[in-house]
């Protein structure tokens, strides 16, 4: 088990980058704790998997180091780096049964038979395949596989870390759920580093302590899935996390007010003083009411899903949406909505900007 | 709920029953009648009952040219399967050279038989031959026409030249097939070149690789027109395999009702074993399964 830290590290698949957009992975320096378990969110071709293949070793970064503990591993291959791997389809050993499959790993490395016969009995315990052990893994259905998948990944106790690129795309819903639980509970039983590499937000904020959101090559947040949903660091963060996202509006800045197009004022709570770029401010659909005073909306529609209906609205002629409790009653004809105090972001360029001070400008 | 007949589906197969009826069966039912009778032309014929099969069964000729088929059959296959497979996995996977390799591959398999023939017969002659001449200047005994083994040894690395790339290019589309998850999960469970081909590489290829064997297995067992350019079936007998002599009997010496009754047995044999090549393997594959 390791600490990893990437170190000016970045990424491109052409020989001679040019410019910022040649490269897949851009500079970035992060500190991955030792059994923590992260997970890589974001959307395709944000370069999270290109990330998890640095990691693994598959793919030598172009520049900056990569470092388990305090050793470099930059240039070590993947056999050198004692990490496990869970990919996106199923790969199983198909002549093999399903012991022998889970054994595979240990074998290699010339474990002593008895070990591995408990080591394996173990493992086919945590992913519930006693009673398979001794069938060939071809013909299994792909949640199966998936399972010896896992468990391949997890027979080893001294990984350094194990790596998931979206293990669980070709699996049941209701598997899914479950396998999850028991991913995060052999997290919590041995400790593993784990990492995680997820396009569905859901999956990522179920399972890792910290949640890694990557957008066009870069990390541009890491924190709790609780600092992801208050405080989105970008506005692509406050998009991609929470359904729907969140809404922004663009606004101009002056102190402790924001001054929407359609001439609306809004209260920021705290003095931001001027805000250069282009500026926009950023509500949750959660974090607004609708109520009798405040900003008048047009309703465009209301959709029900369930748990909560969704308000569909125009606020200051862009669209916004508001999360109304599902016993509320219907919007009345000129509705008007106001936000929870300490609830409003302020962006500049896509970027959260932080208040000067809390209090209100005079 | 009646199922409803509509008979009349029949006739769409009729073009083809037509068609294969003109092209194989009525062919094969003259060859058939010649099995049968014995014939002295003027389209006599004169009922010979099982007799040319009786005759064909105890032919030493027979036994001695089914011997050297099966003999020629066993070892071209033992070469070619094992080099195909090897040939295939040092092919560069993309690129530019895959594209080169592929094409190079691909000549030998499109130049006409006897042309493979010519090529071969002029390339060992000991006269004026690239091969023949140069095994001669160092020092060699090499002389296909005639030395038996070296007739063989000519026989065979020919089929090799002619058909390894047929097993190359069918193991190399397997191969292509295996997504690169697989590699990248065998590097990290740490398997050894080995490993990785014992347990990726062979199962994904083992479809193609059972069309390979059968499909050289029926060739070769029919082999005819190659060795017959290059070693005309000699030494003697040495290179006469089943076609040559078929063909020898048949127009050579007009022995029309045995080489009838041989050419079935010869097309049932080749039935016989194609079929118990394919059950075999394909319920080995149904056991590795457990099914």
């Amino acid at each position: 088990m390791a600490r990893i830290t990437l170190e000016n590290l970045a990424h491109s698949y052409s020989a001679h980058p040019k410019s910022d957009a040649d490269y897949a992975l851009k500079e970035m320096t992060h500190v991955w704790q030792d059994g923590g378990a992260y997970a890589l969110l974001g959307s395709s071709g944000c370069g999270k998997t290109t990330l998890l293949n640095i990691i693994s070793g598959l793919l030598r970064p172009s520049q900056g180091r990569i470092l388990f503990g305090d050793h470099d591993v930059t240039d070590a291959p993947t056999t050198e780096r004692n990490i496990a791997q869970v990919f996106q389809f199923p790969v199983v050993y198909d002549t093999m049964t399903v012991r022998e499959n889970l054994a595979f790993p240990l074998r290699n490395r010339g474990m002593d038979a008895a070990y591995i016969a408990s080591r394996v009995d173990q493992i086919a315990r945590m992913i519930g395949m006693e009673a398979m052990l001794s069938r060939k893994a071809q013909g299994l259905t792909a949640d199966a596989k998936q399972k010896i998948s896992l468990g391949r990944g997890m027979v080893r106790e001294d990984v350094n870390a194990i790596l998931f690129d979206e293990p669980l795309t070709v699996i049941d819903p209701h598997m899914k759920w479950e396998l999850r639980t028991q991913l995060k509970q052999l997290h919590r039983q041995f400790g593993h580093t784990m990492i995680y590499v997820t396009h569905d937000q859901t999956e990522a904020l179920t399972f890792a302590d910290k949640v890694v959101v990557m957008y066009d090559g870069r990390v541009v947040q890491m924190g709790t899935p609780e600092e992801l949903f208050e405080t989105p660091a970008h506005t692509f963060v406050g998009y991609f996390i929470g359904s729907p996202g969140m809404n922004f509006i663009d606004a101009k800045i002056e102190g402790s007010r924001a001054l929407l197009p359609g001439g609306e004022v809004v209260d920021l709570g705290a003095n931001y003083g001027t805000v250069a770029g282009k500026t926009r401010i950023g509500i949750r659909p959660e974090h607004a009411v609708l109520s009798d005073h405040g900003l008048p909306v047009r309703v465009r529609r209301v959709e029900d899903v369930g748990r909560h209906r969704i308000l569909r609205a125009e606020l200051s002629g862009a669209g916004f949406n508001i999360v109304l409790p599902e016993d509320a009653p219907p919007p009345g004809p000129a509705p008007r909505v106001s936000f929870l105090p300490g609830k409003v972001g302020v962006y500049a360029d896509d970027w959260r900007v932080a208040p000067q001070s809390l209090e209100r400008a005079a | 709920m009646q199922k409803i007949q509509n008979n009349r589906a029949w006739f769409l197969v009729l073009p083809v029953l037509v068609l294969v009826a003109f092209s194989a069966v009525i062919p094969l039912m003259t060859v058939v009648n010649y099995a049968f009778n014995d014939t002295f032309g003027n389209n006599e014929f004169f009922w010979a009952g099982l007799e040319w099969f009786d005759e064909m069964i105890h032919s030493d000729r027979l036994h001695a040219a089914l011997g050297r088929q099966a003999l020629f059959s066993a070892i071209i296959l033992a070469i070619e399967v094992p080099l195909g497979i090897f040939v295939a996995l040092n092919m560069p996977k993309k690129g530019f050279w895959s594209s080169l390799v592929l094409v190079l591959m691909a000549l030998p398999l499109l130049i006409p038989f006897n042309v493979v023939g010519t090529i071969w017969q002029i390339f060992g002659r000991v006269d004026i031959g690239l091969l023949g001449h140069t095994l001669e200047a160092i020092g060699l005994d090499y002389n296909y026409v005639n030395d038996p083994i070296d007739a063989w040894a000519t026989v065979i690395v020919m089929d090799v030249w002619h058909w390894t790339s047929l097993v190359a290019l069918l193991c190399y589309a397997g191969l292509q097939s295996i997504p690169q998850a697989y590699y990248q999960a065998a590097k990290i469970d740490q398997a050894s070149r080995w490993a990785v081909f014992r347990y990726i590489e062979l199962p994904k290829m083992k479809g193609v690789l059972l069309i390979a064997v059968l499909l050289r297995f029926m060739d070769s067992f029919m082999i005819y027109t190659e060795p017959f350019v290059v070693t005309g079936g000699g030494p003697g007998n040495a290179t006469t395999f089943l076609s040559i002599d078929l063909v020898k009997m048949a127009v050579g010496q007009f022995d029309l009702g045995p080489a009838a009754a041989f050419s079935l047995m010869y097309f049932l044999v080749i039935m016989l074993v194609s079929w118990v090549f394919y059950t075999v393997m394909s319920n080995m594959d149904k056991a590795e399964a457990g099914q």
